[in-house]
């Protein structure tokens, strides 16, 4: 970040701060210096700006973080207001642009860090996304209630943690259908099942050659839509589930594996029949190794296409419990920050699946080129 | 390491010389036919009880031929027989005008639709992304992570949300599906051609400097047609999951066309010959799409000379 733009931008920041002081933030509300300690934060992130210009180095990231901060707690401060939610004139939006500013001057600044000690560069690397994600969700719950957005169309993120956090039994009796239930099973049998065939393949040649194009063709294939038929089949509960979850995992184990198992070089295949090794001996000291990093490939995609089969299989009919049921059913009834809640609970789920696969990837395929920097 | 000169050849050279397309499809051909006869095989199986029960509810006799043959034609099988459906989806490909609502070729084009305008606004988002990202190294280590994260989450989950909210704003039809499908296929295309862009080799973006080339130039000359074998790559990943994007998209939003709506309706009204016969017009599709870009990206590689 080049010092003249890094000055610049703080001090807009600066000047907004101090517009936000003179200006009202909503028609009517009271003016931010006649609230207690509302002002003396707003005085002390413009000040805290200021000192970001003058240095217009490393250190600026060092203030205008705790700047930027203190300007988002202001206008929070201020959003509780009623006069203010909804009705938010220029003299807020001015706040709003302090702390996205000052905000998105740090993460310029730290991204374009090195830091040669390698503890320092991980933290870093960690910050600079996480703050990247916090300013995002700042600004979304800000311009929702600043605007006063209907909760029918998009709740603000801290309605959607307040119903995740009371709601917390219902959560887990879903969490356990769709994902202890639907998608662990599912994906332990695909997954499983696409690695034995390979397995087989692998030592039948004549099958390969038939199953590759199959298996390509089927892995292509919008297999999700066999949710209704299995629904049928299986009956409304899990084990239909876990049949989608099984179809839709066991193509790309399939491919991946039967292409990892033919990955080992020629000369590590020779020293095997030099010593004399079978084949079940060379299948586990060499063939299953060399493929991992192909197999946990497919893993991970395996687990996104895993929780997507089970959720779109319960659009199609479930008991009363379940993701996708809670999801349909809440937004037909117009509970959107339910719905969100529901769709975090995913997406922690799914976060928390693959990185238990890519900690498996990483304590297993150590010896690969990838991760030896 | 992986030529494959030192290799020794233990075993005998095989004596008989086969023919190639017996080498190359005779084991395939082996698969279908095993699939088609598994298929008729639990055909019966799964329809037995079906087509016993109905002889039995009407009190007529029957004999093990008549169930039989029951199982081939019964009018809602939980599995119908392959050439059921081929006489199905024949029917309702070629029996109707295209644009009869009864006509699976008008929700195929529906689907493709919202398919086709997916695809162009995810993949072009996605390689506006990957520029970005590309050129910006605040964006590359502040977005990425969050755009690999997006990813973990199951999206379709968001389908009806997306489907209330744009509905909410005005917006019906076409765009809400092709959303769905665009942010669905954009990751992808993203990180094929983030690879892409960035697989010159230093040697070459070296020589660029000496030439002192600005960025724009580096971009066109060098980093675009390197990148190009990645965006076919990833153009391939992303128009399959596009399809998928539509047709779930399809889904939650009570449409009335659409191979989404097709499944949603037989799987109400238990025809299954109907769900059948449009997964099979889904599957044709998705390997017809994927086929057009396998062609498009030959025909485009070998204009840019490759072998």
């Amino acid at each position: 970040m080049e010092p003249r733009r890094l000055r610049l931008g703080f001090l807009l920041a600066a000047a907004a701060m101090v517009l936000a002081l003179l200006l009202p933030s909503a028609p009517g509300a009271l003016p931010l210096s006649a609230r207690p300690y509302v002002w003396e934060m707003s005085t002390a992130a413009c000040l805290l700006c200021l000192v970001a210009a003058w240095r217009a180095d490393l250190r600026a990231a060092v203030v205008g973080l705790p700047a930027s901060v203190l300007a988002a707690a202001v206008s929070l401060l201020v959003l509780d207001d009623p006069m203010v939610a909804g009705a938010a004139g220029p003299g807020f939006w001015l706040i709003v642009i302090a702390s996205w500013l000052s905000a998105g001057l740090c993460v310029a600044t730290l991204a374009s860090l090195r830091q040669v000690r390698r503890n320092r560069q991980r933290a870093i690397d960690l910050l600079v996304p996480l703050l990247f994600g916090a300013t995002v969700f700042y600004l979304w719950e800000v311009g929702v209630r600043g605007l006063g957005v209907p909760p029918v169309l998009l709740p603000a993120p801290s309605a959607a943690a307040a119903r995740f956090m009371s709601s917390l039994p219902t959560l887990g009796i879903d969490f356990v259908q769709t994902f202890v239930r639907g998608v662990l099973i599912g994906y332990v049998i695909g997954c499983g099942a696409g690695l034995l065939v390979a397995i087989l393949a692998h030592r039948y040649q004549f099958l390969s050659r038939g199953l590759l194009p199959l298996g390509n063709f089927f892995a292509a294939l919008p297999l999700v839509g066999i949710a209704p038929i299995m629904v049928m089949w299986f009956g409304f509960d899990w084990p239909s589930k876990a049949a989608v979850v099984v179809l839709v995992t066991f193509f790309p184990m399939l491919v991946n594996a039967i292409a990892g198992l033919s990955a080992a070089g020629d000369s590590e295949r020779d020293l095997m029949r030099s010593y004399g090794a079978s084949h079940r001996q060379s299948l586990t000291k060499l063939h299953l190794p060399a493929a991992l990093p192909f197999i946990f490939n497919a893993l991970k995609i395996n687990a996104t296409l895993a929780l997507i089969g089970a959720i779109v299989a319960e659009f199609f009919g479930t008991p009363t419990q379940g993701i996708g049921f809670r999801i349909s059913t809440e937004a037909g009834r117009m509970a959107i920050d339910m719905v969100w809640a529901e769709i975090a609970l995913a997406a922690l789920a799914g976060m928390a699946f693959y990185g238990v696969v890519a900690l498996a990837e990483r304590a297993t395929t150590f010896w690969h080129p990838s991760y030896r920097t | 390491m992986t030529n494959s000169a030192p290799a020794l050849s233990l075993r005998a050279p095989a004596t008989r010389a086969r023919h190639v397309l017996m080498e190359r499809y005779a084991s395939l051909a082996m698969m279908v036919a095993l699939i088609v006869a598994i298929w008729y095989i639990a055909a019966i199986a799964l329809n037995w009880t079906l087509v016993r029960d109905g002889f039995e509810r009407e009190e007529t006799p029957y004999t093990l031929s008549d169930v039989l043959a029951g199982t081939m034609d019964a009018e809602r099988p939980l599995l119908p027989a392959p050439h059921q459906l081929a006489a199905a989806v024949y029917d309702s490909v070629f029996g109707y005008p295209p644009l009869a609502p009864r006509s699976l070729v008008y929700h195929a084009l529906v689907t493709l639709s919202a398919t086709l305008l997916g695809f162009l606004i995810g993949s072009l988002f996605g390689i506006a992304l990957a520029l970005m990202i590309v050129h910006s190294r605040v964006l590359e280590r502040s977005l990425l992570p969050w755009i690999i994260c997006s990813q973990m989450v199951p999206v379709l989950a968001l389908a009806p949300i997306f489907i209330v909210m744009l509905g909410a704003l005005g917006l019906h039809g076409l765009l809400p599906k092709s959303i769905i499908s665009a942010y669905l296929c954009f990751f992808p295309v993203t990180i094929g051609m983030v690879k892409g862009f960035t697989s010159p080799d230093p040697l070459q973006i070296e020589l660029m400097r000496t030439w002192s080339a600005t960025p724009r130039q580096v971009l066109w000359k060098l980093r675009w047609p390197a990148a190009v074998p990645y965006l076919f790559a990833s153009l391939k990943v992303a128009i399959s999951i596009s399809l998928v994007g539509a047709i779930v998209a399809e889904l939650p939003t009570g449409a009335e066309a659409g191979i989404g709506a097709r499944l949603l309706a037989g799987s109400y009204y238990g025809r299954t010959i109907q769900l059948w016969s449009a997964l099979v017009v889904a599957a044709v599709l998705a390997s017809g799409l994927i086929a057009i870009t396998a062609l498009v990206e030959g025909g485009v590689l070998r204009r840019m000379g490759a072998h």
